[in-house]
């Protein structure tokens, strides 16, 4: 339950605002973060810290787009093809990192690693190409840099699977 | 051609974004001087500085925050940092690397009209930034500078940071308000206005700034009104960030003082047109102003000086929140309007039918239009729906969805026409500069 799990920090979010309801998008937010998408459980719980109905906060994260109603890969990548970007050569780098990870748009990799998606502008226009990776910003782009990120997040990837295999081992022994 | 740097000081004192530096070199000198002024004082001076308003409308900040009524015991200041305009990226580098600068004008503002709470509030997608914001404010609280009793004055008030999650409309104001009270970011009905009681913050009487106004504060209330308007115009005070963007050699944000000509800008700040290219268009208010035709690199109007007036005047464009995207020959303005296009589309809240209804038609029939399978009264048709957006939403974006439409098909009539009766082309940019070389 995010209400124990997270208690300090859902208390912290809520001590910003007058009303409990102002905090449902911080929660979905965090509860994102926990389930890795807003799915069924994450409604109901946020709905019944902020004294909401679920569908009010259905109806939240199916408007904000951030919020994702669907798994998303581990490395979440959202290109920005808007207009500034684009007179930049964002389609043609979007298309690419399509093409290099073998995805469709929207789609995720086999391995559940990446999952790839164009975006509106994110307010890095001088930057483009640029994507941002499970929020952060990856900016100044070009594919040969980009192959790079990508073999250092498999390689991260990698090194989590062994990391938490050792560590279960141990807990077995 | 030289930058000024009011609001970016970073780039003359480096490390400037941490409370000590900041505090070392004058800062939050400003906050003390106003809280040892009347509230109204406070507000006499930055309406005789005749700052305006640097989201896009150009308001004059003084007399917005006059319209709070003091007698209300319970107001608020609220930030829009939801800086989500294309071509926009001014603000995003003030919370990076001058965060205490706003924070001080904030508090400013908030003291000004008595506010009890500073929210700021940031678009999702200002994830990581957000955070350090947050320990910014945390510096400032330990200084004494944010909560209770603030700088041995009395005064106390709260600031906070609250993450929208993806969403264009939410810098618009009263949709911002929504959003924050948990609820979807969709514009109000107005009148109440924000200022007034019941059409604020939780119903409150709510000042609603943008970052780039309120970073602007602090040098107002330490030099006084007649320094600042001593830079640019006498209707165009102070400096003004410049995000320019596009195929220019050095995409980047510019804090000049107003009056910068567009050419001083694009060449020699700038670094000039990508690839030695002609300019063919500029739209200076990102995505939703009107676009403006230049005929190459020699065209006079590039002379033209960036005030809200003389843009105005001489250009029929808005300088709005000088999102400057620049576009060279080698781009076809169709193209322009259906990127522009999708954008509003899929930013449309879906509250008022000709906003929703209209984008979408608009992309419907403009992706025809790419595709070559286009009658030429589709152009028509295209301007006429445009037409009927103007001036019937709630908000702003029904207009901002109408211009790249009507202005870009004034503009360049030639460059629609090219797709009618065009063998059916795939839809993708024919431009070396589109396609990113």
């Amino acid at each position: 339950m995010l209400a124990e799990k997270y208690a300090a920090r859902i208390d912290q979010i809520f001590s910003k605002y007058p009303t409990k309801r102002s905090a449902v998008m911080p929660l979905l937010h965090l509860a994102q973060e926990e389930f890795g998408y807003v799915n069924e459980e994450a409604i109901q719980q946020v709905a019944v810290l902020c004294d909401m109905d679920p569908t009010q906060v259905q109806s939240i994260a199916g408007f904000y787009t951030m919020y994702s109603e669907r798994p998303k890969g581990k490395y979440w990548l959202q290109v920005c093809t808007d207009l500034a970007c684009a007179l930049r050569g964002a389609d043609k780098f979007h298309k690419e990192l399509k093409e290099h990870l073998g995805v469709e748009e929207g789609g995720t990799t086999e391995d559940g690693l990446f999952t790839v998606e164009h975006v509106m502008c994110l307010a890095a226009c001088d930057k483009a190409p640029m994507l941002q990776c499970n929020f952060h910003f990856e900016e100044n782009l070009d594919m040969d840099k980009m192959k790079a990120r990508i073999e250092a997040w498999r390689a991260e990837a990698a090194a989590e699977k062994s990391g938490a295999k050792k560590a279960s081992a141990k807990t077995k022994a | 051609m030289k930058t000024m740097n009011i609001i970016y000081r970073e780039k003359d004192i480096p490390n400037i974004r941490e409370y000590d530096v900041y505090v070392a070199n004058g800062g939050y000198d400003a906050l003390k001087k106003a809280l040892g002024q009347k509230p109204t004082e406070v507000i006499d001076t930055v309406k005789a500085s005749n700052l305006r308003g640097r989201g896009g409308a150009g308001f004059p900040t003084g007399v917005k925050w006059s319209f709070i009524p003091q007698s209300e015991p319970i107001k608020y200041v609220v930030v829009n940092c939801d800086e989500s305009e294309t071509g926009t990226f001014k603000d995003r580098q003030i919370i990076e690397n001058n965060p205490h600068q706003l924070i001080e004008g904030a508090l400013i503002a908030a003291y000004a009209i008595q506010a009890t709470a500073v929210y700021i509030y940031l678009r999702g997608e200002f994830w990581d930034q957000a955070f350090d914001l947050d320990a910014r404010i945390e510096e400032a609280r330990k200084g004494g500078m944010v909560g209770k009793n603030i700088a041995g004055s009395g005064y106390n008030c709260e600031v906070y940071t609250h993450v929208g999650a993806g969403a264009y409309i939410c810098g618009e104001e009263s949709a911002l308000l929504e959003s924050l009270e948990g609820k979807l970011g969709q514009p109000r009905v107005r009148p109440p206005f924000p200022a007034n009681k019941g059409g604020g913050l939780y119903g409150e009487p709510t000042v609603i700034n943008n970052v780039e106004t309120l970073a602007n504060v602090p040098w107002i209330i330490t030099n006084g009104p007649d320094a600042f308007k001593k830079i640019g115009t006498e209707q165009s005070a102070g400096t003004k960030i410049f995000c320019v963007s596009g195929n220019v050699e050095k995409p980047a944000n510019y804090e000049v003082p107003m009056g910068t000509t567009i050419r001083e800008l694009l060449f020699d700040l700038a670094g000039g047109i990508s690839g030695g290219r002609q300019i063919k268009a500029l739209l200076p208010s990102g995505g939703s102003g009107p676009i403006i035709r230049i005929n190459g690199n020699d065209d006079p109007i590039l002379d033209t000086p960036c005030t809200y007036e003389d843009i105005a005047a001489k250009t029929g464009s808005i300088l709005g929140s000088a999102s400057f995207i620049v576009i060279d020959e080698t781009v076809d303005i169709t193209w322009v309007a259906s990127k522009v296009t999708k954008f509003f589309k899929h930013e449309s809240c879906g509250k008022c039918t000709p906003c929703r209804e209209g984008t979408y038609w608009l992309d419907k029939t403009l992706d025809r239009i790419m595709r070559g399978e286009a009658k030429e009264s589709d152009v028509d048709l295209i301007a006429n729906v445009a037409r009927n957006m103007q001036g019937v939403t709630l908000c702003a974006l029904g207009d901002f969805a109408a211009n790249p439409i009507i202005h870009t098909i004034k503009n360049f009539p030639e460059d629609f026409k090219s797709h009618i009766g065009a063998a059916k082309t795939p839809a993708a940019p024919k431009t070396a500069a589109a396609a990113g070389d």
